[in-house]
């Protein structure tokens, strides 16, 4: 069972709403997933709200935990602001709290993250945040106030899979007991099962189901991904070895000569 | 007054936020409102008096990542 904030989930896949071809697409990719927690955002509304006010319905009757982001901030106050505003529409403490450096990679700003994890911490927020794997900023924010660590594996939307295998594994080993989950550069099920076998606790994605030719059936394929992984995690793996080890017992081998 | 709301610059006669929200046909329980950088709860916003030149925000749901 993973706990994020106190709150047990029974999937430890989290997905986007973004960039699926329709919104009945979506709604089949949650439902296949078996996810309980969606990302979703907020942006500025046309006069009138309907198109807000449809997102919104749809995402009710999904029935499932939202975790507003703040994506498209580039300033520790302009996702401080944009957190608060998610509150205000969403009703939920939870936050994925992006503040992006680089406009090309969307690399996170992560002397932003931490001052507004800071910030938003002790406003009673309960920060999810997008970092990168590196390990010292993983322990600021932790000392922010974080009790959940994202790190991405490889550039947001860019399928390239896990990119520093010995970063994430340094990570793991270093945060024992913090939720680790896995945010942005999953591409295919195989990557979620690599990082799932390494011990991470969760995974979020969103193009990698979103863009695929059957999101539904991705989602489903990612859902088995990420349990095979887990279940192996929590099975023990061999180590890798150089010379070969009979499976066969060669104990009472016929002798023919 | 002059409001710059979500970026536009427009001419209203409404002298607070939920005023001008009516006069703008904004309406939705999932509406979040910002004045000048600072969030301004449902709540609040009969009572939230607009100045000339106030930079309005109001945001709705998205779809997310």
């Amino acid at each position: 069972m993973l706990t994020l904030y106190g709150r047990e989930l029974g999937s430890r896949m989290l997905l986007g709403t973004a960039r699926y071809p329709s919104p009945a697409i979506l709604a089949d990719a949650v439902r296949q997933a078996g996810t309980e927690v969606v990302t979703v955002s907020l942006r500025r509304e046309t006069a009138g709200g309907r198109s807000g006010g449809a997102f919104f319905e749809l995402i009710r009757e999904l029935g499932v935990r939202v975790l507003p982001n703040t994506a498209g901030c580039h300033s520790a106050s302009e996702a401080v602001l944009t957190a608060k505003m998610a509150r205000e529409v969403f009703g939920t403490n939870w936050i994925k709290l992006e503040v992006i450096g680089n406009h090309d990679t969307l690399q996170p700003d992560v002397f932003g993250l931490v001052e507004a994890a800071r910030i938003l911490a002790g406003e009673g927020f309960e920060v999810f945040p997008y970092t990168t794997d590196d390990l010292v900023v993983a322990e600021r924010l932790v000392e922010a106030g974080c009790k959940v660590l994202m790190p991405w594996c490889a550039p947001i939307g860019s399928a390239m899979g896990p990119q520093n295998i010995a970063a994430l594994r340094t990570m793991r080993a270093h945060f024992p007991e913090v939720p680790l989950i896995v945010d942005a550069g999953i591409g295919r099920p195989s990557h979620a099962t690599i990082v799932m076998e390494l011990g991470y606790d969760a995974v979020l994605l969103n193009t990698a189901v979103a863009g695929a030719g059957n999101p539904a059936l991705m989602a489903a394929a990612f859902a088995k991904a990420i349990d095979a992984g887990r279940a192996a995690f929590e099975a023990g793996m061999l180590e890798p070895r150089d010379m070969a080890v009979p499976s066969t017992p060669v104990i009472g081998k016929a002798v023919f000569s | 007054m002059t409001y710059i709301v979500n970026g536009e610059t427009l001419e209203s006669s409404a002298r607070t936020l939920s005023e001008l929200l009516l006069a703008l046909e904004y309406e939705g329980e999932w509406l979040a409102t910002a004045v000048n950088g600072e969030l301004v709860h449902r709540t609040d916003r009969a009572n939230h008096r607009l100045n000339d030149r106030d930079r309005i925000e109001i945001l709705s749901p998205m779809k997310g990542g």
